[in-house]
């Protein structure tokens, strides 16, 4: 049960001649919770995220998910492996309506991941009202919603959300704060977050990266103490 | 988006392709003012079957122009080698002499096994091409004209190799030279059958891409691929296979046309190919139900002004064209 769901072993990645991550070793263990990844803009948060989605190859280093190597994995195997990804921008299908959004979302129609698919909806009520509504349609907070809520109707072992408070108003914040705390008690969740409140209301441990390199690996109400940390890797 | 801004603008959308639908009515009974009803009725039927066998070969480029993103100029040769593979099936049954005297019936079971084989050699064509070259291509438009031509001569050739450069007579089964009378109206049972399966083709794609989850995977790797991919599906595999479909469209569409008119060459894609861009272009990218209005514009439009002004007959659909698009630069039915 205290084996690592996810590590990541001195792991580099080029996004063209560029050394984005560099170096960057991780451990997760296997129980719920988030994992917060903090650090200013171009620290290489979404990189990281990325590169265990195999969205980004790694070029040298060693990624575990679930005690087996996925570096060199296509993303669809790592998603089939039970690991869930919602990206920063445009994470819904905007020409899908809402309902077909979350048909995409289940690799396999059965019982349960209708009986998920309920719970969700009893999670995010707004979402049903919207059911036969095109996604593009939405506002930009429901849309937040259906991107996260649509990962959630499969049992993953593990999500990956980047950033999904970014450009939201603080009401719809609030309601997302709500909504990851109760998806963080049945999954584990890796959170790439700039608000720093969000992420201290939802995240336990946290690593702060800084030029690709991990810089600090702590619980975060330690680093919420730590004003020289916040002021020089966070700019609060 | 609240509910009633979304009710305000579904008000709007009505009203408005009510107009259009008012228009349409308009423009399609226009004819009636230099011609009689039964000369009417009569262009209007043949165009209607011309429509549809255009549809055949635009569909498959909607799916692998509008839908892949993949300026397929391959798609002429997909269609020419169709009609060679039901040309040849048709010319064994005619040489087992069972094409002469064959019923309606046995007609319709010689072109089902002609469509079949076209459809799988099509489809066969459509996924060697994109394994081997329209996988390297995806996402680069002039690396996609250029091969893709290339492709396209290399068919071609083949074609010659295989039945010769010179024009084929293709054989029609007996059941299909005959026709009816219906209101004054002569109607030959091949356009019924092309009517037919054109609208056929048409549903079935519309409830594949709609109703199916295959359909909803199609639509959602066209808009983001990484969502698609990181959901847990393999999206190069369902693009060749929506590759080849649309080649074994193309192939479908050939044999159709071979029996109607009569006849097969190694060159017959290009003219086709044609019509079946400026179907898609009229229809817009992607839409299906676009290609099928398109196509049907296109054929009336094409027979209307071949009995009027047997000159400006192919000039009129580039005309048409240009007005659509300077109406609504994305076609009658392409996104915004």
């Amino acid at each position: 049960m205290n084996d690592p769901i996810l590590s990541l072993d001195k792991v580099h990645t080029h996004i063209g001649q560029h050394h984005i991550l560099q170096g960057i070793s991780l451990n997760m263990k296997a129980k719920g919770g988030a994992t917060i990844l903090l650090g200013r803009n171009g620290a290489g948060k979404s990189t990281t995220l990325r590169t265990i989605m195999g969205l980004t190859p790694a070029s040298t280093g060693r990624i575990n998910f679930k005690g087996k190597a996925i570096e060199n994995k296509k993303t669809h195997e790592i998603a089939r492996m039970g690991m869930g990804f919602v990206p920063e921008d445009r994470a819904v299908l905007f020409n899908l309506t809402v309902e077909e959004n979350f048909r995409l979302s289940m690799i396999e129609e059965n019982e349960k991941t209708h009986e998920n698919l309920n719970e969700v909806l009893e999670l995010f009520p707004a979402l049903k009202k919207f059911w036969k509504t095109k996604a593009g349609l939405l506002s930009g907070g429901q849309r937040q919603m259906l991107a996260i809520a649509r990962v959630f109707v499969c049992d993953h072992a593990l999500l990956l959300i980047d950033e999904p408070s970014k450009g939201l108003a603080p009401i719809v914040v609030d309601q997302l704060g709500e909504s990851l705390l109760r998806i963080k008690d049945k999954t584990k969740v890796i959170l790439v977050e700039q608000n720093f409140n969000l992420a201290r209301q939802v995240g336990s441990d946290c690593f702060i990266l800084d030029d690709g390199q991990v810089v600090f690996h702590g619980l975060i109400q330690d680093l919420a103490l730590d004003k020289t940390m916040m002021k020089n890797y966070l700019g609060i | 988006m609240t509910t009633q801004t979304i009710a305000f603008n579904t008000d709007r959308k009505l009203m408005k392709t009510g107009l259009n639908r008012i228009i349409g009515i308009g423009l399609f009974l226009l004819p009636l003012i230099w011609m009689d009803l039964t000369t009417y009725l009569t262009l209007t039927i043949a165009g209607i079957s011309l429509g549809m066998l255009i549809f055949l070969i635009a569909s498959g480029l909607t799916l692998i122009f509008g839908l892949l993103d993949v300026l397929n100029l391959a798609h002429g040769a997909f269609f020419a080698f169709g009609a060679y593979a039901g040309y040849t099936v048709l010319n064994f049954f005619n040489s087992l002499g069972w094409i002469e005297t064959a019923s309606l019936s046995s007609s319709l079971f010689y072109l089902v096994a002609a469509l079949c084989a076209a459809a799988g050699v099509g489809a066969l064509l459509g996924i060697v091409t994109e394994k081997l070259v329209i996988k390297k291509v995806y996402g680069d438009h002039l690396m996609q004209l250029l091969v893709t031509v290339g492709v396209s001569f290399v068919i071609v050739e083949i074609l010659k190799i295989i039945w010769g450069v010179n024009d084929e007579v293709v054989p029609v089964p007996m059941g299909f030279q005959d026709s009816f009378i219906l209101y004054g109206v002569f109607i030959e049972y091949f356009r019924i059958i092309t009517i037919i399966l054109g609208v056929g083709v048409f549903a079935v794609l519309q409830f594949f891409l709609k109703k199916t989850k295959i359909g909803i995977i199609v639509r959602a790797g066209v808009e983001n691929r990484e969502i698609v991919k990181t959901t847990g599906y393999n999206i190069s595999r369902i693009f060749t296979l929506i590759f080849a479909a649309g080649a074994g469209l193309a192939a479908i569409g050939g044999t159709m046309m071979a029996i109607f008119n009569q006849s097969v060459d190694p060159g017959m894609g290009d003219q086709f190919l044609i019509f079946a861009l400026i179907v898609v272009i009229i229809g817009g990218m992607g839409s299906v139900t676009g290609s099928f209005i398109g196509a049907i514009i296109v054929g009336l439009s094409f027979n209307y002004v071949a009995f009027l002004v047997p000159k400006m007959a192919l000039g009129v659909n580039f005309m048409i064209m240009a007005i659509i698009l300077l109406i609504r630069p994305k076609g009658l039915f392409g996104k915004d």
